[in-house]
């Protein structure tokens, strides 16, 4: 074990003994220390600062632990009587509980993923027992990638019927902002984009081995022979939702969009219990979700370090804006840190996706409107739509479900 | 309408599937049960058939679906031009065969041999012929891969689009009338020398009263209301349902819902897949997979350039060539070229040049693909997913708007009558812009042209795109597009005011995807009465 480095701000024998009686080592305050005793103005000014990460985001987004919580959160839900948890899911099961299940589903392909693994590595599919088994025994896959057997996976279900346009399989990538688990407080960002994949998508049975037509990684898509790097297989949500408006009609379109807000919303909560509430925090996750063809939504997974390279010029410039709006919101101009944060303005391109102090506010009012009291001014509702983003019926959507598509892991 | 013309409907009439479905019906009612009825109340056969056609077509829906028919057939007959008195037998020979002065024809005869050259010259430098039989091994790669056409390796580098907006402008710049007086022309400081007479402001006000500020148009009053325009919404279901075409052309003025504007469009331009379109469409098809033409190459070309690239619409690329590709063979496109003075570009079977019962309109469909043609397609592929809906309603749009965009004619409709009227416009409600880019050394057409000849498709939001070509559908012209390209230069009036040079105009008006249509068309129209 290394030496134990501590700071001190003053210069007092008592202190300075002790330290060294332990054979801890001296730093400066500005260096890496363990310990600091500082004084009352230095502690301020250390706890001002502020980080772009939860110390435990893993609970979110490592994948064995999402479905964990995820499970508890349902149990929950079911506890309370909630009609959303549904029963609606797949997830990891050991070995024996999965032959099971894939009996009752033989002609089902399934997707293997590590569970701490990205970028689309380590990932393939399987469509018959024998090959996970010889998988176990070889470590080799269909894949790309010969990856150790010891790392965890989680195997679940492959959508094998996700929304296909113009032919080609694609996923959604949507930032949310987090600044606070307890109470929750998540911005959605308007400008997510959708990854295409450049081959035409064929059911799975046929070409399992063909990484092109299933995983949307970018980073796999680019060593495609149909790569194009202007546009990069990316296209807005904005073009997205007008082709399904388009083609759909906008009832159905507004309540997919619904339904992910939802999904988003829902994971979020589940794991805000467990997720250390650090007041210095805030994190932008980059949600993957596939459309299936009947327009529902499945959250693949959370990346709680979405990448920040840009691989075409629109890219860049939405990256950069991304950025700009989550530093406004988490640091507004012309303040410096400050973990008081209550007033939250600016919001550039994020929209309030959800803020529970708010929604608890219209639920208490909503509350004494039905005792007959007079309602308080805490439901005036501001701009942005208080508590719940103004196109979600309230309490409504569908019973999330977490499951696993073809798109891989990824901080893409 | 003229005795001509009235045959012309007939002729087409016998022709479209209406007619079939009317027969079918009435065979059906003759030989049912109903038959009895119509067999004893008149006196023979032929006036049973009559008796009985006749109480079809008194339903509800058979009237309807046969005004439609009548509104879309309609709308695709030449504009006669209106004359006061009749030519004598020397005017009507300085006249082409539409009525074109002579020499507009002869610049669109020129420019039509100076593509066939170009063609031609393509032709026997690479040493591809015009037109083959296609191989095996090429048919069988084609018909696997027909729903993924963008796979196809194809080696395009040495093929070179036939012409771009830039010669075409360059064309229509040098159209000159050889008999005008010079005080027609000499208030022009634009490009366009032609003496056309173009429309004045107010006249366009009138014709584009219902987008006045007072009324409610889609993509304007949905923007800012909470739960979008719900009278506009029921109002365009209730259309929709009554099912009748000319009022969904009126409802379409004021601009579409994006959900309902694919039924409102088909319902429009009386499209619909119906068996015998099938049909026809896989006789297309098949056409496309047995002979092998070079304009194939040259759309392969033209879609990889342009619709690939753009982060708009690449994910509709194989709907693209599959189209286009089945677009090249449509005879029923050449037919387009009856309404103006421009001829479809022939080959000769087997060599046998000059010898007129051996020529062809070559592509079958008469349409050169010239860069950017794709483009036209694209905002399509938001509205219909059904690849056989979408070529219908692009080969409608085609017919009836977008050939006059390539086309020389003094239609005050066609390209150079649009250029006139952008021109006029701009120095008229632009004075100051006009005069400082002009000063600058800067011509405002050279900007606009792109603009206007891909009908603004690839450079505003694909929703954006579509609202004007609402316009454009509903009130039957495409003169809203020099009215937008001129409220796009007054928009961006105060950057373009700083700029001194061509490339620095160019980059001010480069990046239209923030523009949205309906205000700034209002803005054009009404926002100032400078009279």
């Amino acid at each position: 074990m290394s030496k134990v480095k501590y700071a001190c701000d003053f210069d007092k024998s008592v202190l300075i003994n002790n330290f060294e009686n332990r054979g801890w080592q001296c730093v400066a305050p500005d260096e890496e220390w363990n310990f600091y005793w500082a004084t009352v103005h230095n502690v301020r000014a250390t706890f001002s600062a502020v980080l772009n990460h939860f110390p435990n985001h893993y609970e979110l987004t490592r994948k064995d632990l999402m479905v964990k919580n995820i499970k508890r959160y349902r149990r929950d839900l079911e506890r309370e009587g909630n009609p959303l948890a549904e029963k609606d899911d797949t997830g990891r099961y050991d070995y024996n509980l999965f032959a099971e299940e894939f009996k009752k589903h033989p002609t089902s392909t399934w997707i293997m993923k590590p569970c701490g693994k990205a970028r689309g590595i380590g990932i393939f599919l399987i469509n018959k027992l024998s090959q996970l088994k010889k998988w176990s025994r070889d470590g080799k896959a269909g894949g790309f990638q010969a990856v150790s057997a010891k790392d965890t996976y989680v195997i679940s279900k492959y959508i094998e019927n996700p929304l296909l346009i113009g032919g080609k399989k694609f996923d959604l990538r949507i930032y949310v902002l987090v600044t606070s688990f307890r109470p929750l407080k998540a911005y959605l960002y308007q400008l997510g984009f959708c990854r295409f994949c450049t081959v035409k998508y064929t059911p799975s049975s046929q070409d399992l081995d063909n990484m092109f037509a299933h995983l949307t990684n970018v980073s796999i898509q680019k060593h495609g022979n149909e790569y194009n790097a202007v546009h990069g297989g990316k296209w807005t949500v904005q073009n997205l939702r007008t082709f399904l408006e388009g083609t759909r009609g906008k009832a159905v379109s507004d309540r997919l969009f619904d339904d992910m807000n939802w999904l988003i919303i829902h994971s979020l909560k589940a794991v805000s219990s467990v997720m250390a509430n650090d007041r210095h925090c805030f994190e932008c996750y980059g949600y993957d979700i596939i459309i299936d063809n009947n327009l529902k939504p499945w959250l693949i997974e959370v990346n709680a370090s979405p990448s920040l390279s840009s691989t075409t010029s629109h890219d860049r410039v939405m990256k950069h804006k991304l950025i700009n709006d989550v530093i406004n919101i988490v640091i507004p101009p012309g303040e410096g840190p400050d973990v008081r944060w209550s007033k939250r303005e600016n919001l550039g391109h994020f929209d309030l996706l959800y803020d529970e102090e708010l929604a608890q506010m219209d639920f208490l009012a909503s509350e004494r409107g039905k005792a007959g009291f007079p309602r308080s001014a805490a439901t005036a509702v501001g701009s942005r739509g208080a508590g719940i983003r103004g196109s979600m019926s309230g309490g409504g959507g569908s019973g999330f479900s977490v499951s696993s598509g073809g798109s891989a892991s990824g901080t893409w | 309408m003229e005795e001509a013309d009235l045959e012309e409907l007939c002729r087409n009439f016998f022709d479209s599937d209406l007619h079939l479905s009317l027969l079918e019906a009435v065979e059906k009612d003759l030989t049912s049960g109903a038959s009895s009825s119509y067999l004893a109340s008149s006196s023979g056969g032929f006036s049973a058939a009559k008796d009985a056609l006749l109480d079809r077509l008194n339903t509800p829906e058979s009237r309807r679906s046969v005004i439609n028919w009548l509104f879309a057939a309609s709308a695709k007959l030449p504009k006669r031009q209106y004359q006061q008195q009749p030519l004598s037998q020397q005017q009507q020979q300085s006249l082409t065969p539409v009525g074109e002065a002579a020499h507009i024809g002869r610049a669109q005869a020129n420019w039509e041999k100076r593509i066939c050259k170009s063609l031609n010259t393509m032709c026997s430098d690479l040493g591809l012929p015009l037109a083959r039989r296609r191989t095996e091994k090429d048919f069988n790669a084609l018909v696997s891969k027909w729903n993924e056409l963008s796979v196809i390796e194809k080696d395009v580098s040495s093929i070179r689009p036939v012409y771009a907006s830039k010669d075409f402008l360059e064309v229509l710049v040098a159209v000159r009338c050889p008999n005008a007086l010079p005080e027609m022309t000499d208030t022009r400081w634009g490009l366009i020398h032609a003496p056309l007479r173009c429309k004045t402001i107010d006249q366009l006000r009138l014709d584009y009263h219902d987008l006045a500020i007072s009324l409610s148009q889609t993509g304007v009053d949905d923007e800012c209301l909470p739960d979008g325009d719900v009278e506009r919404e029921k109002l365009t279901v209730k259309v929709l349902e009554s099912g009748s075409a000319p009022l969904a052309q009126e409802l379409a003025k004021r601009g579409v819902p994006l959900s309902y504007r694919g039924r409102l469009w088909s319902l429009i331009f009386d499209v619909s897949v119906t068996g015998h379109a099938e049909q026809y469409l896989q006789g297309l098809k098949q056409a496309v997979l047995d002979h092998d033409l070079l304009v194939d190459a040259l759309i392969f070309k033209d879609v990889k350039l342009t619709a690939a690239n753009n982060d708009m619409y690449f994910v509709f690329e194989d709907y693209l060539h599959m189209i286009l590709l089945m677009f090249s063979r449509d005879p029923a496109i050449v037919g387009v070229y009856r309404r103006c003075c421009a001829t479809a570009p022939k080959a000769y079977l087997n060599g046998r040049v000059g010898d007129e019962s051996a020529a062809v309109a070559y592509p079958p469909s008469g349409v050169i693909p010239f860069h950017g043609f794709a483009l036209l397609l694209c905002p399509l592929c938001f509205l219909y997913p059904d690849p056989k809906e979408l070529y219908l309603v692009f080969r409608e749009l085609y017919t009836r708007h977008f050939y006059k965009l390539h086309v020389i004619s003094s239609e005050p409709d066609s390209i150079l009558g649009l250029c006139a009227l952008f021109e006029s416009l701009l120095q008229t409600q632009e004075p100051e812009l006009f005069h400082h880019l002009r000063s600058e050394g800067i011509q405002p057409l050279r900007i606009a042209f792109r603009w206007m000849m891909l009908a603004f498709s690839g450079l505003l939001l694909p929703e954006q795109v579509l609202l004007l070509w609402d316009r454009i559908v509903a009130y039957d012209s495409l003169t809203i597009l020099p009215l937008f390209a001129v409220g796009v230069f007054s928009f961006r009036k105060h950057n373009l005011l700083q700029t001194k040079s061509f490339s620095a105009a160019e980059a001010v008006l480069s990046d239209l995807t923030t523009l949205s249509v309906g205000p700034i068309l209002q803005l054009t129209l009404f926002a100032r009465y400078n009279d």
